[in-house]
Formats: structure tokens, C-alpha cells, sequence
């Protein structure tokens, strides 16, 4: 995927609720239209990434497969 | 008033490890999700709260609750499978094999993302137990009014 992060969050080996606490945590520190990175090896980070990009406004780019994790790209919208 | 404003309300009133684990999930994706969270603990759910040191009962019958009640959330038991305490420690050599964050981390996950820790005083009285037993996290001590306000206003209640 062509996206370049301002920011990579590190939840590989993190279950439920971790990568969301520490998503909504660092998307505190960006500024609107920057971008988080979230690497997660969680089955269910799959539908609960997008669903927390719904809830909130944020905006959900897209997941790719990585070396034994995925990529899930987020946008701050506001 | 504000009705089905931004907001979840979850009253908390079992001591079982494994419904406080429910509890403090949901409660940190509510506020994770941008919600303003409340956690009204009661009755049993107490033990969640309490800071874990011997409480400071003065009846009879006060004292011998807090000792059969004792301890803070190191010391909840599963609802199942508590074997008389040893369910307690096999959960969480079970839950911490499988990386999963324990009840005092989730708590203070929780509390990082300001989700708010209320403490019903009506059974605090009951069982004996002091604003000086619970942590100092905890926000305030309340009645079922200050339930019934915030729950009227928020889009999730729970009872758990």
C-alpha cells in the first residue's frame, strides 16, 4: 500500500483491548490528514480496526499482510 | 438534559475476576472510542476498587466481612473454577501464557484513557468499607441518582 506513516504503533503479540487503548492513545498525537500505522498479529484486529475508525470518524485506509502480522493504516479526520 | 449524548455507563456489580475482566474491556473500548465512561462499582464489584490493605471496619460483623471479603483486585476469583483460590492463580498463568494484559494493567488502561470510577456509598456503608479503603483513582462516592443521571444520558448501559 502507498501510504506513509507519521506514525507506527508496535501491537504485535497485544490481544484485546490493547491495540484500540493504544490507537486511541497515539491518535492524540497526530495532527488531522496524518497518518498511523498499526502492526498487529490479532485475528481480531481485522474487523475491530475498522470498526473503530466507524465509531470515531477516523478514517480506515486499508490492511496489508506482512511477515507474520498485518498493516492497518488510519487517517485522522478529526 | 443531554439525552443519547457520547456516553456509556457500566454499573459493576460482581467481584468475579472474570466479569471485572468483561467490565474493564468494554469500559476501555467505550473510551478508547472516544466515549465518556463511567464505572459504578457496588456491592461485590467493590473489590475492584479497593486498594487491597485490611479495611477499617468497627462492628463485629463488619470486621468479619472484611475479612472474608479481603483483599483488592489481585484477589478476585473466577466465577467458575475457583477451586477455593487455586482457579484465581491458574487463570492467570493461563491468561498472562497467552499475553492478555491482567485486571491491575487493564485498570490502569482504563484510567489512562479517563474513564470515570465511581463507588456506591450504600454498600461501601454496609460492607464498612471507607474512601480510604478504595484507590485513589476513584473519583467520587455516590448514589443511585448520579446513576440514573449519567445512565439517562448515555448511548450504552450495562449491568455487569
Amino acid at each position: 500500500m502507498d501510504v506513509k506513516p507519521d506514525l507506527v504503533q508496535d501491537s504485535i503479540g497485544q490481544l484485546c483491548p490493547m491495540p484500540i487503548a493504544f490507537m486511541a492513545r497515539n491518535m492524540k498525537k497526530l495532527e488531522v490528514g496524518q497518518v498511523l500505522e498499526v502492526r498487529a498479529d490479532d485475528e481480531g484486529a481485522h474487523a475491530d480496526v475498522p470498526a473503530w475508525c466507524e465509531q470515531t470518524g477516523n478514517e480506515f485506509l486499508g490492511e496489508e499482510p506482512a511477515d507474520g502480522f498485518f498493516r492497518y493504516y488510519v487517517r485522522k479526520t478529526g | 438534559m443531554s439525552q443519547n449524548t457520547n456516553k456509556a455507563t457500566i454499573v459493576v456489580f460482581s467481584g468475579d475476576m472474570d466479569k471485572i475482566f468483561a467490565a474493564f474491556i468494554i469500559a476501555t473500548g467505550c473510551a478508547a472510542a472516544g466515549m465518556d465512561t463511567t464505572l459504578f462499582f457496588t456491592f461485590w464489584g467493590l473489590n475492584a476498587i479497593k486498594t487491597g490493605e485490611p479495611i477499617r471496619a468497627q462492628s463485629f460483623l463488619g470486621k468479619m466481612m472484611g475479612l472474608m471479603n479481603r483483599g483488592g483486585i489481585h484477589r478476585l476469583n473466577p466465577s467458575r473454577f475457583s477451586f477455593g483460590g487455586v482457579g484465581r492463580i491458574l487463570f492467570n498463568k493461563m491468561m498472562s501464557d497467552k499475553n492478555v494484559a491482567s485486571l491491575q494493567e487493564l485498570r490502569q488502561t482504563a484510567i489512562d484513557l479517563d474513564v470515570h470510577l465511581l463507588a456506591c456509598k450504600m454498600s461501601m456503608d454496609v460492607l464498612e468499607i471507607t474512601r480510604d479503603d478504595l484507590i485513589p483513582e476513584v473519583e467520587n462516592v455516590v448514589g443511585v441518582a448520579t446513576f440514573v443521571k449519567e445512565a439517562a444520558g448515555s448511548k450504552i448501559q450495562l449491568f455487569i
